[in-house]
C-alpha cells in the first residue's frame, strides 16, 4: 500500500515538474541543429559571441553522423519546431527546397547585402542552390568539407622503412599521388610492427546504416571515371554508373578493404576513422577535412606526426573528391525565423568567418580562404584548398534518400559482405536508381 | 481519484469516522450536479463509463491508425512529398513486396533469428528452471539476479554490447580468445558475415533466457508433489519421471514461453538496430529493420504500409494462437 | 504432508550442490556485461579502450563529466588564457586540451524519460483499473472479443504502428511532444494494465462490495472504498510494469521524437566523443539509466511472472 502511495506521489511530482520545466524554457532562445562533431563544438564556442551581441540565447541539438540524416529529415518531414536553424547536409537541399522545409533566402540576402559571389563557388552550388546552377538560395554556405586523407608522417619518414619501401616498390615512400600508390603504401604498412604495436594500412569508410560506405566508394569511383549520368541525357545511367571504369574502381575499393584495413572495420565512418588514426592503428586515414584540425591538435598523433594529402588520382589521371559540408538554413516551421535570420546575418560577417576558421570550422567565405596567408595558416589549409577544387557530390535530388539507401545496400553487400561481383553490384544499382527515378516520374 | 488513492491506507471498515470524513472529501471534490447524477447510475452505465475511455483511447491510437495504414497501403503515398498527388495503385504494393527478393531475405533472416533464439532460450531456460527447482539454499536470491537482464532496455544495453563485441578492445573477444587461443583481432562478431547473425542471437539469449526460465519454473512448481510420490511408489526412475511427468506437465508453460518469445522476436527492432543495423551487408536485416528503412528512410509510405499490414497479419495470427494457449494454461 | 512423504520428492544433497553450482555460474556469467558497464563508466577514455581490457584501473569520474557536458578541442595557448578551472570536470577536460563548451542534452533527455514514463504509467493504470473493474464485475457484451482486441494491440510491431502515428501526430501537432508520447505509451500499456488488473480484481470477493452496497454505498463508492484498497498491491505491481515498458521503450521514441520530447534510450547510443562513441560516457549514462530498473526488479520479484505473462501464470 505504501508503495502505491509513493508511486502516486512520484507521478504527481513528475507531472508538476513537467509543467514547471515548460514554463522555464526561454521563448527567444534559438535552437540550432547539426551533426555532433568537432566543428559543431567549435560553433558552440563561436556562438557565445552572438549571444553576447544580441542577447539571444543559443541551444544546440547535435546528432552523430550515423543518425543525423535519419533524425533531422524525420524532424523536417514531421514539420517539427525543434530546430530554428539547421545545418543540413548538402544532399538534402533538393527535397528541403521542394517540400518547403527551408525558408528561401534570396530576399533576405538582397536586403542585407549578403552576396553569394563572396563565397567559394563550389560551396554555393553544393550547399545553397536548388535547382543547381540557378540563383535560388536556400542556405548560406557554412562549413566547407571534402574527403581527403591524413597519414602518419613520422612513420613515412623512418629511414629503415623508406629504404625497405623503395626496394620493394621502386619509388620513394611519400604521400601517394595515385590510388595505385595508395594501395601499395597500405599493403606495405598492413600488419607491420611499429614501435611494438601491430599497425594496419588504411582506414576507409564502410558504414552501412547511413551514408558511410557510399561516401567512401564514390570518393574513389569518381577518379576511376564513374559518372552519375549521361552528360547529354539526364538520368541515363546505363554505361555510366556501371561502366568498366566504375567496375574497376569498385573492385579497387573492395581490394583495399580486404587487404589493408584494421580487423573488424566493417562499419566505420568518420568517428571510427578518427579513433583508428588517433589510437595509432593505421598509417593512412580517409576522412572529411573537418577531422583535420582535431588531429593536428591531438597530443598523440598530431603536430609533426600527421600529414595531409588530397584524394589521389585514378588510373587515367582523373582526380576528384567527394564533397561534404553544409549550408545553414532557416526552418520554415520555426516560430522564430526573424531571430534565426539575425544569426545567419551575424554568421556571414567576415570577422566571424575568420574566427570560425581559427576555432576549427571550415569557412566558405572567399575573403577568408583566398587570403594570401590562408594556405600557411594551418598545415592542412593547402590540402583543403586543393581538395575543394576537385569536388563532386552525390545526387541532391529530392529522392536522394532512396538513391542513397540503394547504394548503401549494393556497396555494403559487395565490399563488406563479399556478395556477388562489382559488375553485378553496379548493374543492380542502375536498376535500383532507375526504379527511383521512374517512381518520381523523371524517366 | 489520485487524492483518494493516496489517502486510502488509513481508510478501513473499522474506522467509520475516518471513512465518513473521506466520503465527505470525495463529495466535495465532485461537483454537486455530477455527484447526484453519478449516484443514480445503473451498473450498466458504470460499466460503460469505466470501459469506454480505454476503448476510445485504443480506437484513437490503435484502430484508426490501422485503418489509415490499410488505406495507404493501396497508394503510392510518400510522407516526405506533401505536394505530390497521391495515386491509387491497387494491390501493386502487395505484389511488389511478395515478389521482392529483399523482403523475402528479411523474412528469412527473421525466421532464423526467431528459430535460434527460441531453441537456445528454451534449452537453457528450462535447464536453469529445473536446476533452480532443486530448491538449494539461496535459490531465491540467485533467481532474482538471473532475472535482471530481461528487465533492462534492449536498446541501451544492446548498444553497449557493441563495445563488448569490439574485436580488440572488447571484453567478449578477449574472453573467447582466452579460452580458445584464437587471436582477439580475428573474433569479428559484428563484421563477419557468418558470425554477425550469432552476435544478435547471443545478446537476445542473454537478455531473454531468464524469461523462459521464469515461466518454466512456474510450470515445474505447478506439478503437485503427490504425482512424484506416486511415481516413487511405482519405482519409476528419475529419468522416467522426467519424461513422463515433468516434461509433459510443464509443456503448456514452455509453449507459452516459446510463443511469447516468438512474437516478440518476430517484431524485433531495437536491439538489432543498435547492434548491427542490419549489417554486414544485409546479413542481419530482420523484417522490422527493412520496414524502418522503407518507411522512415526511403519514405515509401504506401509501400511500407503494405509491408506493415503483412506483418500485422502474421503477428495477429500468432497472437491468436497465443491467446488460445494462454487460456489453456489459465484453465489448469 | 508428512515429513517422510516429503523426503521422497526432496532432491538429494548432491543434486542440490550440482544445481547450485551451475545456477550460480550462470548468474555470475550473465552479470559480466552489467558489471562491465558499471566498470567502464568509471574508466578514463584511454583506459576504456586499452588492450587487453583493464579489469584493474584507477577509477575516474571523467565518463560522468563527459556525459553531462559538450567539449571542444582547443590549442594550449587558448586554454592557458582562460581563467583557472573551477571544478574537477573543468580540470580533467583541460588536461585533454579541451574546454567545456556547455551542458550536454543528457539531463533534459533523462527528465523527459521520467515525465513520459510516469505520466503514461499513471494514465494507463488509471484507465486500466476502471476498465478492469468493468470487465471483472459486469456482463459486458462481447467481453472476450474486446479483451482479445485489447491484448492484441500489444503485439503489433512497433515500426508498423509508428507509420500511421507519425502521420497522425504530424497532422494534429503532436510530433515530438511529451503529450504525444504519453498518449502512445498509455495506449500500449493499457492492454497490459487491463489484463493484469482484471486478474487482481477477480481475486477480490464480490461479497465485499455487495455488503457495502447493502449498507447504502453506491456502486461507485463501493469501488472507491472497498475494491481499490484491496487492489493496491496489484495496482502498484501493474504500475511498475507499465513504468518499465515506458522507461525502456526505444522504437517509438526514436521515430516520433527528435529533441524536445526525446527520451534517454534513443539518446544514450548517440553520445559520442571526438571520434566514435565515448564509451565511458555511454556507460555512465547507461548506469544512471539502469539503476531505477534494478531497484524495481528487486521490488517486483514476486509479481514478475504475472506481469510478463499478462496474468496467465500467477504463481
Amino acid at each position: 500500500m505504501k508503495s502505491a502511495l509513493k508511486v502516486t506521489l512520484g507521478m504527481a511530482a513528475a507531472l508538476a515538474a513537467t509543467t514547471a520545466m515548460t514554463g522555464v524554457s526561454q521563448a527567444e532562445d534559438l535552437t540550432l541543429c547539426w551533426a555532433a562533431w568537432d566543428p559543431a563544438n567549435a560553433l558552440v564556442e563561436l556562438s557565445k559571441d552572438f549571444t553576447a551581441q544580441t542577447g539571444i540565447g543559443m541551444k544546440f541539438e547535435f546528432v552523430p553522423w550515423t543518425n543525423y540524416a535519419d533524425r533531422f529529415l524525420n524532424e523536417l518531414n514531421s514539420k517539427g519546431k525543434l530546430c530554428d536553424l539547421i545545418i543540413g547536409d548538402s544532399q538534402w537541399i533538393g527535397g528541403s527546397a521542394e517540400n518547403g522545409h527551408y525558408v528561401k533566402l534570396n530576399d533576405f540576402f538582397d536586403k542585407e547585402g549578403i552576396k553569394m559571389s563572396d563565397f567559394v563557388d563550389a560551396t554555393v552550388v553544393g550547399y545553397s542552390q536548388w535547382p543547381k546552377n540557378t540563383p535560388n538560395y536556400w542556405a548560406l554556405p557554412a562549413m566547407g568539407d571534402v574527403v581527403g586523407w591524413t597519414y602518419r608522417k613520422d612513420w613515412f619518414t623512418k629511414p629503415e622503412l623508406q629504404k625497405e619501401f623503395k626496394e620493394k616498390y621502386g619509388w620513394d615512400l611519400d604521400a601517394p599521388k595515385t590510388f595505385e600508390q595508395l594501395k601499395q603504401v597500405a599493403e606495405f604498412f598492413q600488419n607491420r610492427e611499429i614501435d611494438g604495436k601491430k599497425v594496419y594500412g588504411a582506414s576507409i569508410y564502410t558504414e552501412r546504416g547511413s551514408e558511410g560506405v557510399t561516401m567512401g566508394v564514390m570518393d574513389v569511383l569518381y577518379s576511376f571515371g564513374f559518372k552519375y549520368e549521361n552528360p547529354d541525357k539526364p538520368y541515363e545511367m546505363e554505361g555510366f554508373v556501371n561502366s568498366d571504369k566504375s567496375v574497376k574502381g569498385l573492385e579497387f575499393y573492395k581490394a583495399l578493404y580486404d587487404c589493408c584495413t584494421p580487423p573488424g572495420a566493417s562499419n566505420s565512418y568518420m568517428g571510427e576513422g578518427v579513433d583508428a588514426f588517433k589510437s595509432g592503428q593505421v598509417a593512412m586515414h580517409m576522412n572529411f577535412a573537418f577531422t583535420w584540425p582535431g588531429l593536428q591538435k591531438d597530443e598523440a598523433v598530431g603536430g609533426d606526426k600527421v600529414g595531409f594529402f588530397a584524394n589521389p588520382a585514378g588510373p587515367d589521371g582523373e582526380q576528384f573528391a567527394q564533397l561534404g559540408g553544409q549550408g545553414i538554413s532557416v526552418v520554415s516551421y520555426s516560430d522564430k525565423q526573424e531571430s534565426a535570420l539575425k544569426y545567419i546575418k551575424w554568421f556571414a560577417d567576415k570577422d566571424v568567418q575568420a574566427k570560425w576558421w581559427s576555432l576549427g570550422g571550415f569557412s566558405c567565405l572567399k575573403a577568408v580562404v583566398e587570403d594570401p596567408k590562408f594556405p600557411d595558416s594551418q598545415p592542412y589549409a593547402k590540402t583543403f584548398l586543393d581538395s575543394m577544387a576537385i569536388v563532386k557530390d552525390f545526387w541532391a535530388e529530392p529522392s536522394y534518400a532512396s538513391l542513397l539507401q540503394a547504394s548503401q545496400k549494393r556497396f555494403h553487400d559487395y565490399v563488406v559482405a563479399g556478395q556477388g561481383t562489382a559488375k553485378e553490384a553496379l548493374d543492380g544499382l542502375v536498376k535500383d536508381w532507375t526504379e527511383v527515378f521512374e517512381d518520381d516520374g523523371k524517366m | 481519484m489520485q487524492d483518494l488513492t493516496g489517502r486510502r491506507p488509513v481508510v478501513t471498515d473499522t474506522h467509520p469516522s475516518l471513512l465518513d470524513r473521506t466520503m465527505e472529501a470525495a463529495a466535495r471534490a465532485t461537483p454537486e450536479p455530477l455527484a447526484t447524477t453519478v449516484r443514480g447510475l445503473s451498473d450498466r452505465m458504470v460499466a460503460w463509463i469505466f470501459i469506454a475511455p480505454t476503448i476510445l483511447l485504443l480506437l484513437a491510437i490503435n484502430i484508426f491508425p490501422l485503418i489509415w495504414t490499410i488505406r495507404l497501403s493501396f497508394t503510392n503515398y510518400r510522407a516526405n512529398r506533401p505536394n505530390e498527388a497521391v495515386k491509387d495503385i491497387g494491390l501493386s504494393n502487395y505484389a511488389r513486396i511478395l515478389t521482392d527478393s529483399d523482403t523475402w531475405m528479411a523474412m528469412q533472416t527473421t525466421a532464423h533469428f526467431v528459430l535460434w533464439t527460441i531453441v537456445l532460450q528454451t534449452l537453457i531456460g528450462f535447464t536453469l528452471a529445473y536446476l533452480i527447482d532443486r530448491k538449494f539454499r539461496g535459490h531465491a536470491v540467485w533467481t532474482t539476479i538471473i532475472l535482471v537482464p530481461m528487465m533492462l532496455s534492449p536498446a541501451v544495453v544492446g548498444n553497449f554490447w557493441r563495445f563488448l563485441y569490439e574485436p580488440q578492445i572488447g571484453l567478449f573477444a578477449y574472453i573467447v580468445s582466452f579460452f580458445t587461443g584464437i587471436p582477439p583481432t580475428e573474433i569479428l562478431m559484428l563484421s563477419n558475415v557468418t558470425l554477425a547473425p550469432w552476435a544478435i542471437v547471443i545478446v537476445d539469449t542473454w537478455m531473454w533466457t531468464p524469461y523462459v526460465m521464469l515461466i518454466c519454473l512456474a510450470g515445474l512448481r505447478s506439478i503437485p508433489d503427490y504425482i512424484y510420490e506416486a511415481a516413487e511408489v511405482d519405482r519409476a526412475s528419475n529419468w522416467r519421471q522426467f519424461w513422463s511427468i515433468t516434461l509433459p506437465m510443464a509443456l503448456p508453460f514452455i509453449m507459452l514461453a516459446v510463443l511469447f518469445r516468438g512474437i516478440e522476436n518476430f517484431k524485433m527492432f531495437d536491439m538489432v538496430n543498435l547492434l548491427t543495423g542490419g549489417g554486414p551487408g544485409s546479413t542481419t536485416e530482420v523484417a522490422s529493420i527493412t520496414l524502418k528503412r522503407e518507411a522512415f528512410e526511403k519514405w515509401r509510405t504506401g509501400f511500407s504500409s503494405a509491408f506493415a499490414i503483412i506483418l500485422f497479419v502474421a503477428v495477429f495470427g500468432l497472437a491468436n494462437i497465443y491467446v488460445k494457449v494462454l487460456n489453456r494454461v489459465k484453465s489448469r | 504432508m508428512s515429513a517422510a512423504a516429503h523426503s521422497v520428492v526432496e532432491p538429494s544433497t548432491t543434486s542440490k550442490r550440482v544445481a547450485a553450482t551451475l545456477v550460480i555460474v550462470y548468474a555470475v556469467v550473465s552479470m559480466i556485461p552489467l558489471f562491465w558497464i558499471f566498470a567502464t563508466s568509471f574508466k578514463t577514455p584511454p583506459d576504456s579502450i586499452a588492450y587487453p581490457p583493464k579489469i584493474v584501473f584507477t577509477p575516474s569520474i571523467e565518463g560522468y563529466c563527459n556525459l553531462f557536458t559538450t567539449r571542444t578541442r582547443q590549442t594550449a595557448e587558448y586554454i592557458n588564457a582562460l581563467p583557472p578551472a573551477t571544478s574537477f570536470c573543468d580540470e580533467t577536460t583541460r588536461k585533454r586540451n579541451m574546454v567545456i563548451a556547455g551542458p550536454s542534452n543528457f539531463l533534459p533527455r533523462f527528465l523527459n524519460s521520467i515525465v513520459i514514463a510516469f505520466g503514461s504509467t499513471f494514465l494507463a493504470v488509471f484507465l486500466g483499473t476502471l476498465a478492469a473493474y468493468g470487465f471483472s464485475r459486469f456482463k459486458v457484451p462481447l467481453a472476450d472479443d474486446l479483451l482479445f482486441f485489447i491484448l492484441s494491440t500489444r503485439f503489433m510491431p512497433p515500426i508498423a504502428v509508428a507509420i500511421p502515428i507519425y502521420l497522425m501526430y504530424r497532422e494534429i501537432g503532436l510530433s515530438d511532444t511529451a503529450l504525444g508520447m504519453i498518449l502512445l505509451y498509455t495506449a500500449v500499456n493499457v492492454s497490459l494494465a487491463v489484463w493484469l488488473l482484471k486478474g487482481f480484481i477477480d481475486e477480490i470477493p464480490r461479497e465485499y462490495e455487495e455488503a457495502a452496497m447493502i449498507d447504502g454505498y453506491t456502486r461507485l463508492q463501493a469501488f472507491w472504498r472497498v475494491v481499490l484498497p484491496q487492489a493496491t498491491t496489484g495496482i502498484a505491481a501493474t504500475a511498475i510494469f507499465c513504468l518499465i515498458f515506458a522507461w525502456n521503450e526505444y522504437a517509438f521514441a526514436a521515430l516520433l521524437t527528435s529533441g524536445t520530447a526525446q527520451t534517454a534510450p534513443p539518446f544514450i547510443p548517440t553520445i559520442i566523443g571526438e571520434g566514435g562513441q565515448d564509451w565511458p560516457a555511454v556507460a555512465a549514462g547507461t548506469t544512471i539509466f539502469l539503476v531505477p530498473i534494478l531497484v524495481f526488479t528487486i521490488l517486483l520479484r514476486k509479481q514478475l511472472l504475472r506481469g510478463i505473462t499478462f496474468g496467465a501464470v500467477r504463481k
